[in-house]
């Protein structure tokens, strides 16, 4: 008697269970074994018996979370024998520094679970790769096709021009403190802007760590040990919940930008009392996520998170077999 | 084309109003856009800004069919619920020709002349080609100017304060002429931009700025100052009549004279009047006041054509407050005591059967005046006016001069039904609510009927916490819609409660607000139909 196909993987409310490995991928409550995609709080989660992740992913996780017992780190393209006849091979999502996309295959059966990712070039982590499988479980965060990003490029010439423009005030960029917020100081850096950049202090762990991992990011400096005069002309960054907290009062005149792709909506913006919206995500636009399903080419395609009915909708129209999973916990406000 | 402001520049001033919260940003926003501009283009923003451009042929259902031939429509349905504006969703959703040559350099005056030609059979063939001229930006520029309702947070006052301080003159000689204008007014341009003769309007029958009343919060005041009336529940109405023409504007300075054609014939005299337009009747004074509820003066709003029947059953006649200028004499710096003279002598000269003159509440002292408004409420009245024996007739809200002080709102605990996501800066939040009444004993089985809709009187956390208890007691999902567990009761004020077939609990509230979100109170113990019947005064 043989099993149904892909009866071996199985979506629950809390995760993906690995059934005859007994292993879990990116779980909201502890379990034995956690397979872990990328280092953001409703992936990763403490408490786990076993977790394996990338390296830079364990070190993340290590920092935020201060777990360390059970890590076992998986390199990139490393195929892992997990058990139950199951392998697991970690393969780059492009989205943040670590973050991996996971092959798993099982009796000649391949399923790609995405994580969060992109495919837009990101200098801070390594780029998507398009990998044949035969289910494909994709976030759909932005999966509206109103969400376009555009080019990086723009967006920081965008926030230069503003500081151009507001010579005796502050910009005070808010930006995810893991991923966003170095993936934005590195561009900066990228397009010339070699002055000081101020972080606010939840950034500045994290910010060490990316440059230990080998990304540089330049002169970086405390607000907290900042005159408000030095600050002057300058560009800061902070976490969003930081934007309008009495925090910022410390700052000079600072005009609110904020690097997120919920930016393309006016009234995202307007709701946040953002003043420059810089449409900056690491998240796939609308774009990306039809492409890489049409790239990737599965036979059926599984829908995590994020606005799955469009998704789902877009699939359909180009008969694409296609479910939505009701993952719990999952979502990314802050993007 | 060197120094010409274009579509995408009026586009960038949009989008920066759009994400600028403080008035003085705005303002400067507006003033250098102003001050650049050619005439014709800054006359057409001017009017864009202060929605007094129409464009008959483009309706919001005219984008949303275009977008619909060329999206999908479950896409561009969950894109708009979204996104909360189809301007906003359709620039964003435009399929861009591959080969798109853009113009961003259209003068906004060649788009304007273009969505004036447009009729209802072009539009669908000619818009098209605009949007493939544009970035996303000018898109959104685009219908938002053709459909009306820009939404960027300025306000008609603001955008007239930003044209005068961009050319160094007073906003209330603006306000004077801009109503008698129409867009792109040259004449205005004219005189504060380039030094030319102010507007000739002498003959021109034109809405002048009403004066307005500060709500009396707890203070006193001495009724040797003040003069008290009643606050009259129908609608502020201004009588012009010049060149032998008369007109009715509204508060807003709408003409509604065609929804009025009965006060057309009847002012014998050139003269600017202020009063309160009603409708015969006896539920606001008894029959010695003589008007109708507001519900009866409802049924005549909003008309374009009116009808013989209509005339007969809801006469409307206007009950008069001050008078602004009189046979060639301007008024309005003249202290109130002698315009109220003035109006006094006049009243012999109107016809009894359209015109009658507010009456003075006469009281020994304030206590005295409280007392009388107290009882305000059996006569349907929305309270009392406060008004300075010397004080000018001046436009808008000047301290001190004019107070309303109303009575106090009614009150009324509800349970929460539905709720629809806003729109705007609510987008994506659930915040406008559907509420109702028990039609019985609830622990007997009684059913809860909607008897009302309100969209404020809650904070910015509130909403949220509000939004979150949807969320998580959804029943059912119809659209934008939820239907939510019955368990959270609202206070809501309100001003009166009518009658109304629209409803099924034959009721229907003005002007109902959250006043309280009871968190604490179970909804068996929210009130009653019957309870909210017995307030009915029609």
């Amino acid at each position: 008697m043989t099993a149904p196909p892909f009866s071996w993987i199985r979506p629950e409310p809390w995760g993906i269970h690995i059934v005859p490995a007994d292993a879990w991928v990116d779980p909201s409550r502890p379990v034995a074994r956690a397979l872990v995609t990328h280092g953001h709080a409703d992936h990763a989660r403490g408490g786990h018996g076993v977790t394996v992740a990338t390296p830079a992913t364990l070190a993340i996780m290590e920092l935020r979370y201060q777990t360390r017992d059970g890590a076992s780190p998986a390199e990139y393209g490393e195929t892992l024998d997990i058990g139950g006849g199951v392998t697991a091979t970690y393969l780059p999502a492009g989205h943040v520094l670590g973050s991996a996309q996971i092959l798993l295959e099982h009796a000649g059966e391949r399923v790609i679970i995405t994580g969060d990712y992109k495919r837009a070039p990101d200098p801070t982590c390594a780029p998507f790769a398009v990998t044949p499988c035969d289910i494909f479980i994709t976030e759909a965060t932005f999966g509206l096709p109103v969400f376009t990003h555009p080019p990086i490029a723009e967006e920081i010439a965008k926030l230069l021009e503003a500081r151009r423009e507001n010579p005796d005030s502050s910009i005070l960029v808010g930006a995810y403190a893991l991923g966003k917020a170095q993936r934005v100081i590195a561009e900066l850096r990228a397009a010339g802007h070699t002055e000081t950049i101020w972080l606010h202090g939840a950034m500045e762990a994290m910010c060490r760590l990316y440059e230990e991992h080998g990304v540089a990011l330049g002169d970086l400096r405390l607000v907290s040990d900042a005159k408000k005069e030095d600050m002057r002309g300058g560009i800061i960054l902070a976490p969003p919940s930081a934007l309008n907290d009495r925090w910022s009062r410390r700052l000079p005149d600072p005009v609110t930008a904020m690097a997120s792709g919920w930016m393309r909506v006016r009234q995202r913006a307007r709701q946040r009392g953002v003043e420059l919206p810089l449409v900056i995500s690491d998240h796939a636009d609308w774009n990306e996520l039809t492409r890489t399903i049409a790239e990737v080419n599965p036979q059926e395609t599984w829908i995590t998170h994020g606005r799955e009915e469009a998704l789902l909708r877009w699939c359909e129209l180009s008969q694409r077999r296609a479910r939505a999973l009701a993952l719990v916990g999952y979502e990314d406000e802050d993007d | 084309m060197c120094g010409v402001r274009v579509m995408e520049e009026f586009a960038a001033l949009l989008d920066a109003l759009v994400y600028t919260t403080s008035r003085n940003r705005k303002l400067a926003l507006i003033v250098a856009y102003l001050r650049a501009s050619p005439d014709t283009d800054r006359g057409w923003a001017l009017a864009a800004l202060t929605d007094g451009l129409d464009f008959p042929a483009v309706k919001s259902s005219t984008i949303r069919n275009l977008m619909m031939e060329r999206v999908d429509p479950v896409l561009w349905a969950l894109s708009r619920d979204f996104v909360g504006d189809t301007a906003e969703t359709a620039s964003l959703l435009w399929p861009e020709p591959e080969d798109a040559e853009r113009h961003p350099d259209l003068p906004l005056v060649e788009v304007v002349e273009r969505l004036s030609a447009l009729t209802r059979a072009s539009a669908p063939k000619e818009l098209p080609a605009l949007f493939d001229r544009l970035d996303a930006k000018g898109r959104y520029a685009l219908i938002k100017l053709a459909t009306g309702g820009m939404r960027v947070g300025v306000s008609a006052r603001l955008a007239k304060t930003a044209f005068a301080m961009a050319f160094d003159v007073a906003v209330e000689e603006v306000e004077e002429y801009w109503h008698a204008l129409t867009p792109p007014y040259a004449e205005l341009f004219a005189w504060a931009a380039d030094g030319g003769a102010p507007p000739d309007l002498a003959h021109t029958p034109r809405f002048r700025p009403f004066m307005l009343a500060h709500p009396l919060e707890d203070g006193v005041v001495d009724l040797a100052d003040y003069a008290a009336e009643w606050k009259w529940d129908g609608i502020r109405v201004q009588l012009v009549r010049a060149g032998g023409e008369t007109r009715v504007y509204s508060r807003s300075g709408d003409d509604i004279s065609a929804t009025f054609p009965e006060l057309l014939d009847v002012l014998p005299i050139d003269a600017v009047l202020d009063g309160e337009l009603l409708v015969r009747g006896s539920a606001q004074g008894g029959e010695a006041g003589g008007a109708a509820s507001f519900n009866a003066l409802q049924q005549r709003l909003g008309r374009k054509t009116v009808s013989k029947a209509m005339l007969r059953d809801y006469p409307a006649f206007v009950r008069l407050y001050d008078v602004l200028l009189l046979e060639g004499q301007d008024w309005r710096e003249a202290p109130w005591k002698s315009r109220r003279a003035t109006l006094e002598a006049l009243m012999p000269r109107l016809p009894e059967s359209h015109f009658d003159l507010s009456q003075l509440v006469e009281a020994a002292d304030f206590a005295a005046l409280a007392a009388i408004r107290d009882t305000a409420r059996d006569e349907a009245i929305e309270g009392l006016m406060l008004k300075h024996r010397e004080s000018p007739y001046v436009a808008g809200r000047k301290v001190a001069l004019w107070y309303k002080w109303k009575r106090d709102p009614l009150l009324v605990d509800c349970v929460l039904m539905y709720a629809q996501r806003g729109s705007g800066k609510r987008s994506s939040f659930y915040s406008d609510y559907t509420f109702g009444c028990w039609d019985g004993d609830p622990d007997a089985g009684a059913e809860l009927l909607p008897v009302g809709k309100a969209y404020s009187g809650f904070t910015d956390e509130e909403l949220k916490k509000l939004d979150r208890f949807v969320r998580q007691n959804t029943l059912n999902k119809f659209g934008p819609v939820r239907e939510v567990k019955r368990e959270l009761v609202f206070e809501v004020a309100f001003d009166s409660v009518h009658t109304s077939k629209r409803h099924k609990s034959g009721l229907a509230m003005r002007f109902p607000r959250i006043h309280r979100i009871r968190w604490d109170k179970p909804a068996h113990e929210a009130d009653r139909i019957e309870g909210l019947r017995a307030l009915v005064k029609d």
